[in-house]
Protein backbone atom coordinates (compact mmCIF):
# COMPACT_ATOMS: atom_id res chain seq x y z
CA UNK A 1 0.00 0.00 0.00
CA UNK A 2 1.14 3.52 -0.78
CA UNK A 3 0.54 6.50 1.53
CA UNK A 4 -2.98 7.89 1.26
CA UNK A 5 -3.85 11.43 0.18
CA UNK A 6 -3.71 13.82 3.16
CA UNK A 7 -7.04 15.34 4.21
CA UNK A 8 -5.87 18.33 6.24
CA UNK A 9 -2.97 19.81 8.21
CA UNK A 10 -2.46 16.89 10.64
CA UNK A 11 -2.43 14.12 8.04
CA UNK A 12 -0.36 16.34 5.75
CA UNK A 13 2.20 16.77 8.56
CA UNK A 14 2.28 13.00 9.15
CA UNK A 15 2.85 12.28 5.44
CA UNK A 16 5.74 14.76 5.40
CA UNK A 17 7.34 13.19 8.48
CA UNK A 18 6.86 9.70 7.02
CA UNK A 19 8.61 10.75 3.85
CA UNK A 20 11.41 12.17 5.99
CA UNK A 21 10.70 15.60 4.61
CA UNK A 22 11.51 17.19 7.99
CA UNK A 23 9.00 19.72 9.07
CA UNK A 24 7.37 20.66 12.33
CA UNK A 25 4.33 18.46 12.94
CA UNK A 26 1.14 20.36 12.26
CA UNK A 27 -0.73 22.07 15.06
CA UNK A 28 -3.57 19.90 16.29
CA UNK A 29 -6.99 21.25 15.51
CA UNK A 30 -10.32 19.49 15.64
CA UNK A 31 -13.61 19.70 13.77
CA UNK A 32 -16.85 20.83 15.39
CA UNK A 33 -18.27 17.32 15.50
CA UNK A 34 -15.50 15.84 17.63
CA UNK A 35 -12.48 13.76 16.82
CA UNK A 36 -14.35 10.62 15.79
CA UNK A 37 -15.74 12.39 12.72
CA UNK A 38 -12.61 14.37 11.96
CA UNK A 39 -11.28 13.02 8.64
CA UNK A 40 -7.89 14.66 9.03
CA UNK A 41 -7.24 13.42 12.56
CA UNK A 42 -8.53 9.89 11.95
CA UNK A 43 -6.45 9.50 8.79
CA UNK A 44 -3.33 10.80 10.57
CA UNK A 45 -3.82 8.34 13.40
CA UNK A 46 -4.59 5.51 11.01
CA UNK A 47 -1.29 6.09 9.18
CA UNK A 48 0.64 6.21 12.46
CA UNK A 49 -0.93 2.95 13.65
CA UNK A 50 -0.43 1.32 10.26
CA UNK A 51 3.35 1.51 10.73
CA UNK A 52 2.90 -1.30 13.30
CA UNK A 53 0.88 -3.51 10.92
CA UNK A 54 1.88 -3.86 7.23
CA UNK A 55 3.24 -0.35 6.67
CA UNK A 56 3.52 1.57 3.40
CA UNK A 57 5.63 0.67 0.37
CA UNK A 58 6.78 4.30 0.10
CA UNK A 59 7.82 4.67 3.78
CA UNK A 60 11.10 3.23 5.23
CA UNK A 61 10.26 0.47 7.75
CA UNK A 62 12.44 2.11 10.41
CA UNK A 63 10.02 5.02 10.78
CA UNK A 64 7.83 2.76 12.93
CA UNK A 65 9.88 3.93 15.94
CA UNK A 66 10.56 7.54 14.90
CA UNK A 67 10.34 9.70 18.02
CA UNK A 68 8.56 12.65 16.37
CA UNK A 69 5.94 10.32 14.93
CA UNK A 70 5.51 8.53 18.27
CA UNK A 71 5.12 11.86 20.07
CA UNK A 72 2.42 12.97 17.65
CA UNK A 73 0.72 9.58 17.93
CA UNK A 74 0.67 9.89 21.72
CA UNK A 75 -1.07 13.27 21.49
CA UNK A 76 -3.68 12.04 19.02
CA UNK A 77 -4.25 8.87 21.05
CA UNK A 78 -4.82 10.90 24.17
CA UNK A 79 -7.47 13.00 22.41
CA UNK A 80 -9.25 9.97 21.04
CA UNK A 81 -9.18 8.16 24.39
CA UNK A 82 -10.61 11.20 26.20
CA UNK A 83 -13.43 11.55 23.69
CA UNK A 84 -14.26 7.85 23.99
CA UNK A 85 -14.18 7.98 27.80
CA UNK A 86 -16.57 10.92 27.91
CA UNK A 87 -18.94 9.34 25.35
CA UNK A 88 -19.12 6.07 27.28
CA UNK A 89 -19.05 7.27 30.90
CA UNK A 90 -22.79 6.76 31.48
CA UNK A 91 -22.94 3.28 29.92
CA UNK A 92 -19.91 2.12 31.94
CA UNK A 93 -21.29 3.58 35.21
CA UNK A 94 -24.62 1.82 34.62
CA UNK A 95 -22.93 -1.52 33.90
CA UNK A 96 -20.91 -1.23 37.10
CA UNK A 97 -24.08 -0.85 39.17
CA UNK A 98 -25.99 -3.88 37.80
CA UNK A 99 -26.87 -5.56 41.09
CA UNK A 100 -25.53 -9.01 42.01
CA UNK A 101 -24.14 -9.73 38.59
CA UNK A 102 -20.95 -11.63 37.83
CA UNK A 103 -18.64 -9.92 35.37
CA UNK A 104 -19.75 -11.74 32.18
CA UNK A 105 -23.34 -10.80 33.07
CA UNK A 106 -22.39 -7.13 33.49
CA UNK A 107 -20.59 -7.13 30.17
CA UNK A 108 -23.47 -8.90 28.42
CA UNK A 109 -25.97 -6.43 29.91
CA UNK A 110 -23.94 -3.50 28.62
CA UNK A 111 -23.71 -5.03 25.13
CA UNK A 112 -27.42 -5.96 25.04
CA UNK A 113 -28.43 -2.45 26.11
CA UNK A 114 -26.70 -0.85 23.12
CA UNK A 115 -29.20 0.42 20.64
CA UNK A 116 -27.51 1.45 17.41
CA UNK A 117 -29.25 1.79 14.04
CA UNK A 118 -29.48 -1.47 12.11
CA UNK A 119 -27.25 -1.22 9.07
CA UNK A 120 -27.61 -5.02 8.77
CA UNK A 121 -31.41 -4.75 8.71
CA UNK A 122 -31.21 -2.13 5.95
CA UNK A 123 -28.76 -4.25 3.95
CA UNK A 124 -31.02 -7.27 4.37
CA UNK A 125 -34.21 -5.61 3.13
CA UNK A 126 -33.65 -2.32 1.33
CA UNK A 127 -30.10 -1.66 0.14
CA UNK A 128 -29.31 -1.41 -3.56
CA UNK A 129 -26.49 -3.49 -5.00
CA UNK A 130 -24.32 -0.34 -5.14
CA UNK A 131 -24.95 0.32 -1.46
CA UNK A 132 -23.96 -3.24 -0.54
CA UNK A 133 -20.77 -2.78 -2.56
CA UNK A 134 -20.22 0.60 -0.85
CA UNK A 135 -20.57 -1.15 2.51
CA UNK A 136 -18.00 -3.79 1.49
CA UNK A 137 -15.58 -1.09 0.37
CA UNK A 138 -15.79 0.70 3.73
CA UNK A 139 -15.55 -2.58 5.64
CA UNK A 140 -12.39 -3.55 3.72
CA UNK A 141 -10.35 -1.10 5.81
CA UNK A 142 -10.83 -3.17 8.93
CA UNK A 143 -11.66 -6.65 7.64
CA UNK A 144 -8.46 -7.05 5.61
CA UNK A 145 -6.69 -6.90 8.98
CA UNK A 146 -9.57 -8.39 10.91
CA UNK A 147 -8.68 -9.34 14.50
CA UNK A 148 -4.99 -8.46 13.98
CA UNK A 149 -5.08 -5.68 16.62
CA UNK A 150 -5.92 -8.16 19.38
CA UNK A 151 -2.87 -10.30 18.60
CA UNK A 152 -0.80 -7.48 20.10
CA UNK A 153 -2.53 -8.16 23.42
CA UNK A 154 -1.45 -11.82 23.71
CA UNK A 155 2.01 -11.31 25.26
CA UNK A 156 0.46 -8.99 27.86
CA UNK A 157 -1.73 -11.73 29.31
CA UNK A 158 -1.07 -14.85 31.30
CA UNK A 159 -2.94 -18.03 32.08
CA UNK A 160 -6.58 -18.65 31.17
CA UNK A 161 -7.39 -15.43 29.24
CA UNK A 162 -4.24 -15.89 27.15
CA UNK A 163 -5.21 -19.47 26.23
CA UNK A 164 -8.74 -18.34 25.34
CA UNK A 165 -7.55 -15.39 23.21
CA UNK A 166 -5.09 -17.66 21.38
CA UNK A 167 -7.88 -20.14 20.68
CA UNK A 168 -10.14 -17.43 19.33
CA UNK A 169 -7.39 -16.00 17.14
CA UNK A 170 -6.56 -19.51 15.84
CA UNK A 171 -10.12 -19.68 14.51
CA UNK A 172 -9.96 -16.11 13.10
CA UNK A 173 -6.71 -17.06 11.37
CA UNK A 174 -8.23 -20.05 9.60
CA UNK A 175 -7.66 -22.89 12.13
CA UNK A 176 -4.64 -24.13 10.19
CA UNK A 177 -6.15 -23.64 6.72
CA UNK A 178 -4.97 -20.52 4.86
CA UNK A 179 -8.09 -20.34 2.69
CA UNK A 180 -10.19 -20.10 5.86
CA UNK A 181 -8.22 -17.10 7.18
CA UNK A 182 -11.00 -14.56 7.71
CA UNK A 183 -8.98 -11.77 6.10
CA UNK A 184 -8.53 -13.95 3.01
CA UNK A 185 -12.23 -14.84 2.97
CA UNK A 186 -13.01 -11.12 3.03
CA UNK A 187 -10.60 -10.59 0.11
CA UNK A 188 -12.48 -13.33 -1.79
CA UNK A 189 -15.74 -11.53 -0.97
CA UNK A 190 -14.35 -8.21 -2.26
CA UNK A 191 -13.36 -9.89 -5.52
CA UNK A 192 -16.85 -11.34 -5.75
CA UNK A 193 -18.16 -7.75 -5.66
CA UNK A 194 -15.76 -6.73 -8.42
CA UNK A 195 -13.62 -4.80 -5.92
CA UNK A 196 -9.86 -4.72 -5.38
CA UNK A 197 -8.78 -7.15 -2.64
CA UNK A 198 -5.44 -5.49 -2.02
CA UNK A 199 -4.83 -4.34 1.55
CA UNK A 200 -5.59 -0.63 1.87
CA UNK A 201 -6.86 -0.29 -1.71
CA UNK A 202 -9.78 1.91 -0.62
CA UNK A 203 -8.05 3.96 2.04
CA UNK A 204 -8.68 7.21 0.13
CA UNK A 205 -12.43 6.44 0.08
CA UNK A 206 -12.65 5.49 3.76
CA UNK A 207 -14.83 7.78 5.87
CA UNK A 208 -13.61 9.25 9.16
CA UNK A 209 -15.77 6.79 11.08
CA UNK A 210 -14.53 3.82 9.05
CA UNK A 211 -11.00 4.89 9.99
CA UNK A 212 -12.09 5.47 13.59
CA UNK A 213 -13.50 1.93 13.82
CA UNK A 214 -10.07 0.58 12.98
CA UNK A 215 -8.22 3.19 15.05
CA UNK A 216 -10.10 2.49 18.27
CA UNK A 217 -9.08 -1.18 18.12
CA UNK A 218 -5.44 -0.16 17.55
CA UNK A 219 -5.59 2.53 20.26
CA UNK A 220 -6.50 -0.10 22.85
CA UNK A 221 -4.52 -3.05 21.54
CA UNK A 222 -1.18 -1.28 21.11
CA UNK A 223 -1.06 -0.03 24.70
CA UNK A 224 -0.49 -2.52 27.52
CA UNK A 225 -2.15 -0.05 29.90
CA UNK A 226 -5.38 -0.49 27.91
CA UNK A 227 -5.30 -4.31 27.57
CA UNK A 228 -8.61 -4.56 29.43
CA UNK A 229 -10.25 -2.10 27.05
CA UNK A 230 -8.82 -4.01 24.05
CA UNK A 231 -10.40 -7.25 25.19
CA UNK A 232 -13.71 -5.57 26.07
CA UNK A 233 -13.67 -4.05 22.59
CA UNK A 234 -13.09 -7.48 21.05
CA UNK A 235 -15.93 -8.98 23.11
CA UNK A 236 -18.40 -6.28 21.99
CA UNK A 237 -17.28 -6.66 18.39
CA UNK A 238 -17.77 -10.44 18.43
CA UNK A 239 -21.05 -10.21 20.36
CA UNK A 240 -22.65 -7.90 17.82
CA UNK A 241 -21.65 -9.92 14.78
CA UNK A 242 -23.58 -13.18 14.55
CA UNK A 243 -27.13 -11.87 14.08
CA UNK A 244 -26.12 -8.92 11.82
CA UNK A 245 -24.01 -11.25 9.65
CA UNK A 246 -27.05 -13.45 9.06
CA UNK A 247 -29.00 -10.41 7.85
CA UNK A 248 -26.15 -9.11 5.71
CA UNK A 249 -25.76 -12.52 4.03
CA UNK A 250 -29.48 -12.42 3.13
CA UNK A 251 -29.11 -8.90 1.70
CA UNK A 252 -26.12 -9.96 -0.38
CA UNK A 253 -28.10 -12.84 -1.90
CA UNK A 254 -31.14 -10.58 -2.42
CA UNK A 255 -29.19 -8.12 -4.60
CA UNK A 256 -27.70 -11.00 -6.59
CA UNK A 257 -24.05 -10.82 -5.59
CA UNK A 258 -22.24 -14.19 -5.86
CA UNK A 259 -22.19 -16.78 -3.07
CA UNK A 260 -18.52 -16.12 -2.29
CA UNK A 261 -19.57 -12.70 -0.95
CA UNK A 262 -22.25 -14.16 1.32
CA UNK A 263 -19.91 -17.00 2.38
CA UNK A 264 -17.81 -14.64 4.48
CA UNK A 265 -20.90 -13.57 6.45
CA UNK A 266 -22.27 -17.14 6.67
CA UNK A 267 -18.98 -18.19 8.27
CA UNK A 268 -19.34 -15.40 10.82
CA UNK A 269 -22.86 -16.38 11.90
CA UNK A 270 -21.53 -19.66 13.27
CA UNK A 271 -18.02 -18.59 14.20
CA UNK A 272 -19.08 -15.50 16.12
CA UNK A 273 -21.78 -17.34 18.05
CA UNK A 274 -18.82 -19.24 19.51
CA UNK A 275 -16.42 -16.29 19.67
CA UNK A 276 -18.93 -14.17 21.56
CA UNK A 277 -19.08 -16.69 24.39
CA UNK A 278 -15.32 -17.21 24.40
CA UNK A 279 -14.62 -13.46 24.40
CA UNK A 280 -17.14 -12.54 27.09
CA UNK A 281 -16.62 -15.50 29.41
CA UNK A 282 -13.25 -17.16 28.79
CA UNK A 283 -11.29 -14.01 27.91
CA UNK A 284 -12.89 -11.02 29.67
CA UNK A 285 -14.42 -12.99 32.54
CA UNK A 286 -11.12 -14.74 33.25
CA UNK A 287 -9.11 -11.52 32.93
CA UNK A 288 -11.27 -9.69 35.46
CA UNK A 289 -11.07 -12.68 37.81
CA UNK A 290 -7.26 -12.35 37.68
CA UNK A 291 -7.19 -8.56 37.76
CA UNK A 292 -10.43 -7.16 39.23
CA UNK A 293 -9.13 -3.61 38.80
CA UNK A 294 -9.47 -4.02 35.01
CA UNK A 295 -13.26 -4.49 35.15
CA UNK A 296 -14.01 -0.84 34.38
CA UNK A 297 -11.61 -0.73 31.43
CA UNK A 298 -13.10 -3.91 29.92
CA UNK A 299 -16.54 -2.27 30.09
CA UNK A 300 -15.07 0.95 28.68
CA UNK A 301 -13.60 -0.91 25.70
CA UNK A 302 -16.90 -2.64 24.98
CA UNK A 303 -18.88 0.60 25.31
CA UNK A 304 -16.42 2.40 23.03
CA UNK A 305 -16.83 -0.27 20.34
CA UNK A 306 -20.62 0.02 20.52
CA UNK A 307 -20.60 3.85 20.55
CA UNK A 308 -18.39 4.11 17.45
CA UNK A 309 -20.41 1.39 15.68
CA UNK A 310 -23.66 3.22 16.42
CA UNK A 311 -22.28 6.52 15.15
CA UNK A 312 -20.79 4.88 12.05
CA UNK A 313 -24.07 3.10 11.34
CA UNK A 314 -26.05 6.31 11.76
CA UNK A 315 -23.80 8.20 9.35
CA UNK A 316 -23.76 5.38 6.80
CA UNK A 317 -27.56 5.12 6.74
CA UNK A 318 -27.89 8.91 6.59
CA UNK A 319 -25.45 9.11 3.69
CA UNK A 320 -27.40 6.46 1.78
CA UNK A 321 -30.70 8.15 2.53
CA UNK A 322 -29.46 11.47 1.15
CA UNK A 323 -27.44 10.24 -1.80
CA UNK A 324 -27.87 9.08 -5.34
CA UNK A 325 -24.46 7.38 -4.97
CA UNK A 326 -22.72 7.73 -8.32
CA UNK A 327 -20.60 4.78 -9.38
CA UNK A 328 -17.10 4.63 -7.99
CA UNK A 329 -17.54 7.33 -5.38
CA UNK A 330 -18.36 6.39 -1.84
CA UNK A 331 -21.47 8.17 -0.64
CA UNK A 332 -19.86 8.28 2.79
CA UNK A 333 -16.94 10.34 1.59
CA UNK A 334 -19.32 12.93 0.23
CA UNK A 335 -21.29 12.89 3.47
CA UNK A 336 -18.07 13.35 5.40
CA UNK A 337 -17.12 16.30 3.23
CA UNK A 338 -20.42 18.07 3.89
CA UNK A 339 -21.53 17.25 7.43
CA UNK A 340 -24.88 19.01 7.02
CA UNK A 341 -26.00 16.36 4.53
CA UNK A 342 -26.53 13.90 7.42
CA UNK B 1 -3.91 -38.21 20.44
CA UNK B 2 -5.61 -41.60 20.62
CA UNK B 3 -9.34 -42.12 20.93
CA UNK B 4 -8.89 -43.36 24.51
CA UNK B 5 -7.59 -40.04 25.86
CA UNK B 6 -10.05 -37.95 23.89
CA UNK B 7 -12.28 -35.88 26.13
CA UNK B 8 -15.39 -33.98 25.15
CA UNK B 9 -16.41 -31.12 27.42
CA UNK B 10 -19.71 -29.25 27.48
CA UNK B 11 -20.33 -25.84 29.03
CA UNK B 12 -23.77 -24.31 29.35
CA UNK B 13 -23.65 -20.55 28.77
CA UNK B 14 -26.40 -18.89 30.86
CA UNK B 15 -29.20 -17.87 28.50
CA UNK B 16 -27.09 -18.99 25.54
CA UNK B 17 -25.73 -22.04 23.72
CA UNK B 18 -23.83 -25.13 24.84
CA UNK B 19 -20.11 -24.79 24.15
CA UNK B 20 -18.79 -28.18 23.09
CA UNK B 21 -15.07 -28.84 22.90
CA UNK B 22 -13.38 -31.89 21.42
CA UNK B 23 -16.31 -33.42 19.51
CA UNK B 24 -15.99 -34.73 15.92
CA UNK B 25 -19.70 -35.10 15.24
CA UNK B 26 -22.86 -33.67 16.81
CA UNK B 27 -25.86 -35.98 16.37
CA UNK B 28 -29.24 -34.22 16.58
CA UNK B 29 -32.56 -35.53 17.95
CA UNK B 30 -33.50 -36.96 14.54
CA UNK B 31 -30.23 -38.91 14.43
CA UNK B 32 -28.62 -36.76 11.74
CA UNK B 33 -24.84 -36.41 12.15
CA UNK B 34 -23.31 -32.92 11.77
CA UNK B 35 -19.55 -32.67 11.27
CA UNK B 36 -17.66 -30.43 13.68
CA UNK B 37 -15.18 -28.25 11.79
CA UNK B 38 -13.74 -26.10 14.61
CA UNK B 39 -12.13 -26.86 17.95
CA UNK B 40 -15.00 -25.33 19.88
CA UNK B 41 -18.60 -25.17 18.67
CA UNK B 42 -21.75 -23.49 20.01
CA UNK B 43 -24.75 -25.81 19.92
CA UNK B 44 -28.21 -24.21 20.07
CA UNK B 45 -29.92 -24.62 23.42
CA UNK B 46 -32.95 -22.35 22.90
CA UNK B 47 -34.39 -24.38 20.00
CA UNK B 48 -34.94 -21.29 17.83
CA UNK B 49 -31.79 -21.26 15.70
CA UNK B 50 -32.08 -20.93 11.93
CA UNK B 51 -29.00 -23.15 11.44
CA UNK B 52 -29.56 -26.24 13.61
CA UNK B 53 -27.79 -27.68 15.46
CA UNK B 54 -25.55 -24.61 15.66
CA UNK B 55 -26.23 -21.43 17.63
CA UNK B 56 -26.86 -18.39 15.41
CA UNK B 57 -27.49 -15.84 18.15
CA UNK B 58 -31.31 -16.01 17.96
CA UNK B 59 -31.51 -16.55 21.75
CA UNK B 60 -30.75 -12.84 22.16
CA UNK B 61 -34.04 -11.90 20.53
CA UNK B 62 -35.78 -14.10 23.13
CA UNK B 63 -34.19 -12.43 26.15
CA UNK B 64 -34.34 -8.86 24.86
CA UNK B 65 -37.19 -6.96 26.57
CA UNK B 66 -39.69 -5.51 24.13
Amino acid sequence: MLLPQPRGPISHGVVRLLKDDRDEPAALTGGDEGDLQDDDLQLALWMLFELHYRGFADVPAGREWDLDLLRLRAELQERLEQELRSRTATAVAEALTVPEADFPERLTALIDAADGPSVAGYLQRDATRDQVVDFMRQRSIYHLKESDPYSFVLPRLEGAPKTALAELQYDEYGAGQPHRLHQTMFGDALEGCGLDREYGAYIDQASALTLATSNVASLFALQRRLRGAALGHFAAFESTSSVPCRKIARGIRRVGLPDVVAAYFDEHVEADAVHEQVAVRHICGALVEQEPALAEDVLFGAAACLAVDALAGERLLASWASSDSPQGESSLMRAAASPTSG
Amino acid sequence: MTSTDREVTVEQCPGGPLLVRGADIIRDAEGTAHDVTRPLVAVCACGKTGRPPWCDGTHKALRRPT
